[in-house]
């Protein structure tokens, strides 16, 4: 198909048109027997003129093989150990250590060093668990907010809540991000609990199930604050203590020694 | 931009011909499916340089003694790396379907891999996420179906960070999709819709081409237009589709492919293409489609038909809508730079891929059949030539100089003379009844406006056309005899005794006596038709007798047709 030399540089040219011909139409035409008028067509998804196209694009779903990092290969690098405190994970490999990063230490709870896998869900977390603001008032409006992105209901409790995830958006019941607080206890328990139900690998159901959370075997957990006393937003880093929670320290450096 | 992902196929020791038969085998699957409305097909992502890594020997179907082994060990082992390695073995065993179906019947199996999902160690989250996706690849419904437990952590996992983790979900995601509407019924009031939208603004290519596939796969549902496309033209994800699409040097063809298959599907749909045009759809469409040509121009094509196939479809669809008959704006398309990038694209096409000339072609009649811009353009551009050497590929050629011609004597002072005679004889004498009845449309147009061209000696001698006239209507018949009366009338300085024996002169004749009107008028158009006597009286004459037997059976022309063998038999 030979095409018109100039054509090739119209296109890289300016946007616009000649101007049109004059229109001038006899009404003689596509009279009877002729029918021609000139019209714009459109298909339908389904139509059979869409067959070939069709085909080629299920064609190429199939056929392709490709990597699950794309273009340039998984590079493999000396073995480097997790920076953050408290975990001493090796990785050698970046993605690795990119998904590790993303699954535990990214969405944190910095209050109870809780994981989640979003900051969606942390911050539902803080709100709920870290906020006695929102004790109070959920005593008198509904505050428990529906889990699912878009969704903008709000219930009473938490089990209202979880009620409504299962029923309007058939959510599993033991849904692993949407435990009920337990009531506060000593800090020791939880920790302890913790770390048994690892090792039991408690009826086949990953251990953590412990309340709205990815657990961190490896981070240190903190006590439970006590409500009424709170004075600092969870942005404070943890490192810094006013003094609740005291054997927080020493209990760290023993569980390190635990997983060494 | 062009130039990433190319060579998907990668065949592994084969044979070319063993791989084309497949080929076309899987091809003649395809066209039944779809036919059968049954079309589904699966995307599966496996890390090849994983394989590798692995040990790249075949992996073996695993019985159930071993999966639940693995499980354990998965579950409860002490050492990591012993954990993910088990978990490894599961995964590379899944790769058969023996091992799958085998895995979903046992108990607790997928709550385990459910739980695993869901495992604070980040590893082996990722393993049981590629076991769900061998899963969710199968072609056996219950395999697949099996990992609907999953759906909820599948759709929050979207939100977080991890691009890589993101893609495996939105893949896997995707296979279930397509697998049923019972699968669909789960996944939408878990909120897919707004989970999807959530990913549109994520700066990774490959979650990005991994969310288009997972979209594409849901509006190609039967029941989207009714059920899913509505939200999805509600969210964020319109305006970010065509972001995704616009050229330049952020343009991703693995990306874009996957999207302009999303906008199709939703433009076909017609649940709100008005939005679509709002948001610059049709801008957006037009200067890819320019991107395209220059990128044949500048030889960085490969796989370019992979997006032109959808990106024509968009476009020749969303200019029926009613917004862009409502002329100037940006609702309108009118640069004539988008038929030059056209005919670049359709020479492509016939060096790489035919199938696609005919969707090529109803876009150029989309965008002359209403205008007069771009039918001016057609003839500024010395286009029509080109335009005629792809008529043994589709008779919507013929349409596009009809839309060209029917805008009157202006326009046709530019089709004749030229090639598009000897291109309407030949069309005229093939046995496509289709073609044909185009044929004539356009030469009564042709005729109508009456083009002032004398014709001298320089005008295309007629070949000579001997084969039969395969006409089945009859008004073209009528047609053709009243041309020919038209002419004989004409040439009254002919004696006519020199008509003697032509049959046709006679089956004018009687045609007139019936009363039927002649519709041509300019018989001097018809001189270069007939600038050779002697072939025009074979044609005439072959293809008349012949013509008139193909008719017997008209009930129309019966009477006629047996007082014109008459007369011929008997003269």
């Amino acid at each position: 198909m030979q095409l018109p030399p100039a054509l090739h540089s119209r296109l890289v040219g300016a946007p616009g048109a000649a101007e049109p011909l004059p229109v001038e139409r006899d009404p003689a035409a596509g009279a009877p027997p002729f029918h021609f008028a000139a019209r714009r067509v459109r298909f339908p998804r389904d139509h059979e003129f869409f067959e070939d196209g069709d085909v080629q694009r299920h064609l190429y779903l199939q056929d392709v093989l490709t990597q699950v990092t794309g273009a340039p290969e998984r590079p493999r690098v000396p073995e480097f150990t997790c920076q953050v405190a408290g975990c001493c994970q090796v990785f050698d490999s970046l993605e690795d250590y990119e998904h590790h990063y993303h699954t535990l230490h990214r969405n944190v709870c910095s209050f109870c060093r809780r994981a989640f896998p979003s900051v969606h869900l942390l911050d539902i977390h803080i709100l709920e668990w870290h906020d006695s603001l929102f004790q109070i008032l959920s005593e008198r409006q509904d505050m428990y907010q529906c889990l699912v992105e878009g969704c903008t209901e709000k219930f009473k409790t938490s089990k209202d809540r979880k009620d409504h995830l299962v029923r309007r958006h058939l959510y599993p019941a033991d849904f692993r991000f949407d435990k009920p607080k337990k009531s506060r206890g000593p800090a020791t328990p939880v920790a302890t609990v913790r770390v048994s139900a690892e090792a039991l690998g408690a009826d086949g159901e990953q251990s953590g199930g412990d309340g709205m959370e990815v657990c961190s075997e490896h981070a240190a957990p903190l006590p439970e604050p006590v409500g009424e006393r709170w004075i600092y937003s969870h942005r404070i880093p943890s490192t810094i203590c006013f003094g609740q929670g005291a054997s927080r320290g020493f209990k760290s450096t023993k569980k390190r020694k635990e997983h060494q | 931009m062009w130039s990433g992902r190319q060579g998907r196929l990668r065949p592994v020791g084969c044979v070319v011909e063993e791989l084309r038969c497949r080929r076309r085998e899987r091809e003649a699957a395809l066209r039944k499916a779809r036919r059968e409305q049954q079309l589904v097909s699966k995307r599966l992502l496996r890390d090849d340089v994983l394989e590798e890594v692995e040990g790249g020997c075949v992996a073996k179907i695993l019985g159930e003694a071993e999966i639940q082994q693995f499980l354990r060990l998965a579950q409860r082992g002490t050492e990591e790396k012993e954990r993910e390695r088990a978990l490894v073995s599961l995964r590379r065993g899944l790769q058969h379907p023996e091992t799958q179906q085998t895995f979903i019947w046992l108990e607790g199996s997928i709550r385990t891999l459910v739980g695993l999902l869901t495992s604070s160690q980040a590893l082996l989250q990722l393993e049981a996420a590629r076991c769900l996706h061998e899963l969710s690849h199968s072609e056996q419904s219950a395999v697949a179906e099996a990992c609907l437990p999953a759906t909820s952590y599948l759709l929050t996992y979207l939100s977080g960070h991890s691009s890589d983790f993101i893609e495996l979900c939105l893949y896997t995601l995707g296979n279930l999709i397509v697998e049923s509407e019972a699968v669909r019924r789960q996944l939408l009031p878990q909120g897919i819709v707004p989970a999807l939208a959530a990913c549109i603004q994520s700066p990774h290519l490959t979650v990005l081409e991994a969310l288009g596939y997972a979209l594409s796969q849901l509006l190609q549902a039967k029941e989207a237009p009714e059920m899913i496309i509505p939200s999805v033209l509600g969210s964020i994800l319109p305006q970010h589709i065509l972001r995704l699409l616009q050229p330049g040097p952020k343009l991703n063809l693995g990306v874009a492919v996957e999207f302009a298959w999303c906008l199709h599907y939703i433009i076909c749909s017609q649940v709100n293409n008005a939005l679509l045009i709002y948001h610059g759809g049709l801008s957006t469409l037009g200067l890819l489609l320019l991107d395209m040509a220059a990128a044949v121009q500048r030889t960085e094509d490969a796989g370019l038909e992979l997006l032109a196939c959808p990106v024509l479809r968009c476009l020749s669809n969303l200019l029926t809508e009613a917004a862009v008959e409502v002329g100037g704006g940006p609702n309108q398309l009118d640069d004539e730079r988008v038929v030059a990038a056209l005919f670049i694209l359709l020479q492509f096409f016939l060096q790489k891929q035919p199938s696609l000339l005919p969707e090529g072609l109803w876009l150029l009649n989309n965008l002359t059949a209403n205008s007069s811009s771009f039918c001016t353009s057609l003839l500024s551009m010395d286009l029509i030539e080109p335009l005629l050497q792809l008529l043994p590929v589709s008779n919507v050629v013929l349409t596009v100089l009809c839309n060209v011609a029917e805008k009157g004597p202006a326009y046709c002072q530019h089709l004749w003379p030229g090639p598009l005679l000897p291109c309407l004889m030949g069309m005229l004498a093939s046995s496509d009844t289709e073609g044909v009845g185009q044929s004539l449309e356009l030469l009564q147009l042709l005729f109508l406006y009456r083009p002032e061209v004398s014709f001298g000696p320089g005008t295309p001698v007629l070949r000579p056309l001997v084969s039969p006239w395969p006409l089945s209507f009859p008004s073209y018949l009528q047609s053709l005899l009243w041309a020919w009366q038209a002419y004989v009338d004409s040439r009254s300085e002919i004696p006519a005794s020199c008509w003697e024996g032509t049959l046709l002169n006679r089956g004018g004749l009687t045609c007139k006596a019936v009363g039927i009107k002649c519709w041509v008028t300019g018989t001097q158009v018809l001189s270069p038709f007939l600038s050779c006597p002697q072939a025009v009286e074979a044609f005439l004459q072959q293809s008349g007798l012949q013509v008139l037997e193909k008719h017997q059976e008209e009930a129309q022309l019966q009477d006629r047709v047996h007082a014109l063998q008459k007369t011929a038999l008997h003269r």
